[in-house]
């Protein structure tokens, strides 16, 4: 007997017990796909770099440290650029109510990134660096932190994103609008045009940091947070429930909380690199507000939760969306709060507290909604099977490497604070930033164990990680049971 | 919904939404305008290329209660003069080298960037160079074959060979001369420079 034969009966009952993606949510797999590739490169280059802080023979002259952070971050950046773009195809098509517009260009759209951002990482891995001219930058890598993409690359992504806007814009202007969808476009719109404040050079570094900065700060404590606060909102609404009128006016208050405080926070950036001195106190102002809306996003999350007494369709992506609402608050609230005073920061200011605030505030605002979105769509994709309480294996996949994870990027976070607080003290006040003051702070013990201790929960994180795999694998294959019918929220 | 406040009404919420955003952007739009002509080469803040003509200095300004940059007499870099337009090729040299080397991610330049090996916002004026006769010499020979000229304090990282070459060196300690001088509102704070004031 041929397997086509033994695959047939199968593949039906399988398309039987799934009901049919639409074309948006299979789009949305592909890039939840990539964005997980991307999250074990992200890990892995982490896992190197941290490496090199205690064995720093270990790859030199092979994979340097430069190389390997460079990686590492923008490995992050475009896994969760993914995760948010794969969310929103996700949530389109019912959003506004049709089907999506452009679908065959959205899926070579899809392509055309993923082979772009694949060559940039060999070049950043093969080449790695050039000589001091235009075309190093045009071609290899801008040498700009988390925007190193060189500029083919820009003007690549620029591109792929007015593709992507257009698919979204479109197919809410075909359907219908909700404040969900209206807010999402009007940040979309925002989010694409910040990114062209990157893409030019120019000698004066000073000018150069001022745009960089709208980039960098305008994107992840801006724009980054109302899009998230959008696909939060979507994401409540269908595994609690909630009623839409709720959450869609708790996006309209974290909206004027956060760009109200976000924009001229941006100020916190401009302390220190020749800009005027009424940043410090600007600056100071508005960025010491800006864990104002966190807070209210964690208000929204666990009052809608209670609400519903927990009682949600699906257990791993409440879990996570939970994860998200503290850990944004505590990463980037709590932990950008600590040294966004300017008194506070011209010690902190380049210390592994930065890190140390970056780690956490990555993983808990970003990283773990991407997490929840990806669990959503795969309950869906397994048929609509259950996903709430009293999973086979007591779900003890996804409870684990939710619980490693924090722990892990905690731990982490910890360890590199208290080396920032050890470089505070030592080569900032007492050793007054040289080279010397540097390096005395670099081989004091607190600062040398903290090194292992980050590598150490490092190592918790990846397992977490890779847990986390084996879940989104697995999770709802044989599962039989239809998904827990939370209420559906009944307006638009 | 009648019973709903007219303070929790997405009414409400949606026009604050807009209108905070919009008056924030305004204000921030107003800003930039006064910033960017504030840290414009040539201004007060940041000094013109041909800086790297003068010796620079950085010392603790009472008035302003911070630390600042003070531009001094003559100290020509590499003996040779330079005029603006030279100034600024040099300086524009080092910035695309240090770009196109990747720098930032291990060092920091203004505070920003890995924290993997030292400030590069002093680094002209570090003491760690001896002195002012010995400077631009042990610069140069260090960043052309960082891997032999290696000083690790102690913690073995060394600066890897990265094919920096003797224009690009001299073009990198040129936007490091040009960079100290920047006005960095006291960062950072406490720092002595290396003793200048020779002939």
């Amino acid at each position: 007997m041929s397997t086509a034969v033994l695959d047939a009966p199968i593949a039906a009952a399988r398309a039987a017990a799934s009901p049919a993606l639409s074309a948006g949510q299979r789009l949305a797999l592909k890039y939840f796909l990539a964005a997980m590739v991307l999250f074990l490169a992200q890990t892995a280059f982490g896992l190197l770099a941290g490496l090199q802080f205690i064995y720093p023979e270990f790859l030199f002259g092979v994979l340097d440290f430069n190389v390997n952070r460079m990686v590492h971050l923008n490995a992050m950046i475009v896994w969760m650029l993914y995760g948010f773009i794969g969310s929103i195809y996700w949530l389109v098509e019912d959003e506004a109510g049709t089907e999506l517009v452009g679908a065959r260009l959205a899926n070579v759209n899809f392509w055309i990134l993923t082979a772009a951002v694949t060559v940039v990482v060999i070049v950043y891995l093969v080449v790695q660096v050039g000589s001091g001219t235009r075309a190093s930058i045009w071609l290899i890598n801008e040498g700009r932190e988390y925007i190193e993409a060189p500029r083919w690359a820009d003007i690549g992504i620029v591109v792929c994103m007015g593709v992507f806007f257009y698919n979204v814009a479109a197919t809410f202007m075909k359907g219908r609008w909700s404040g969900i969808s209206g807010t999402l476009v009007l940040d979309l719109i925002a989010l694409a045009g910040l990114y062209l404040a990157g893409m030019f050079y120019t000698t004066n570094l000073s000018v150069d940091q001022y745009w960089w900065w709208w980039v960098v700060h305008l994107w992840v404590e801006a724009t980054w947070e109302v899009l998230v606060g959008c696909i939060m909102a979507w994401g409540l609404m269908k595994t609690l429930g909630a009623r839409r009128s709720i959450v869609t006016t708790w996006l309209y208050i974290e909206v004027a909380l956060m760009f109200g405080s976000g924009i001229l926070g941006l100020g916190h950036h401009y302390f220190w690199i020749g800009t005027p001195e009424y940043w410090l106190a600007l600056g100071g102002f508005f960025s010491a507000l800006e864990p104002i809306p966190l807070v209210a996003m964690v208000v929204h999350a666990v009052y809608d939760a209670g609400r519903h007494g927990f009682r949600s369709n699906n257990h791993p992506a409440l879990a996570w969306l939970i994860a998200h609402a503290f850990g944004n608050f505590l990463g980037a609230g709590v932990w950008g709060f600590m040294q966004t005073l300017p008194q506070i920061n011209l010690y902190t200011h380049g210390t592994q507290w930065s890190s140390s605030h970056g780690h956490l505030a990555f993983f808990g605002a970003y990283a773990t909604i991407v997490i929840a979105f990806i669990y959503i769509a795969l309950q869906k994709w397994r048929g609509d099977v259950w996903m709430s309480a009293g999973l086979p294996d007591g779900g003890w996949k996804w409870k684990w490497s939710l619980g490693l994870q924090c722990v892990g990027v905690m731990g982490m976070t910890m360890a590199m604070l208290i080396a920032g607080y050890e470089q505070a003290f030592v080569e900032r006040a007492m050793g007054g930033s040289t080279w010397q003051a540097y390096f005395e702070g670099q081989t004091q013990p607190w600062f040398i164990q903290a090194m292992y201790w980050r590598m150490a929960f490092g190592v918790v994180m990846t397992a977490g990680m890779l847990i986390l795999f084996w879940d989104l694998l697995t999770i709802g294959r044989n599962e039989t049971r239809p998904a827990k019918d939370v209420h559906a929220p009944d307006e638009v | 919904m009648s019973d709903t406040p007219w303070w929790a009404s997405q009414d409400f919420w949606r026009k604050c939404a807009i209108f905070v955003t919009a008056f924030m952007a305004v204000i921030l739009i107003i800003l930039t305008f006064d910033t960017v002509d504030a840290i414009t080469s040539g201004s007060d803040r940041v000094p013109a290329y041909d800086v790297i003509n003068y010796r620079i200095g950085y010392e603790f300004d009472a008035e302003r209660n911070m630390y600042a940059p003070v531009i001094g007499g003559e100290a020509p870099l590499f003996a040779t003069m330079h005029t603006e337009e030279e100034a600024r090729a040099l300086v524009d040299l080092g910035k695309l080298t240090v770009q196109a080397k990747n720098c930032m991610n291990c060092h920091t330049l203004l505070g920003n960037g890995a924290y993997y090996a030292p400030d590069l916002t002093k680094a002209w004026l570090d003491p760690g160079w001896g002195n002012e006769q010995s400077r631009e010499l042990l610069m140069t020979l260090f960043l052309t074959d960082p891997v032999s000229n290696a000083r690790t304090f102690g913690t073995n990282r060394r600066m890897p060979d990265l094919g920096i070459t003797d224009e690009e060196a001299r073009g990198v300690i040129a936007f490091l001369k040009w960079l100290s001088a920047v006005d960095t509102n006291g960062f950072p704070h406490g720092f002595e420079p290396l003793p200048q004031g020779g002939p």
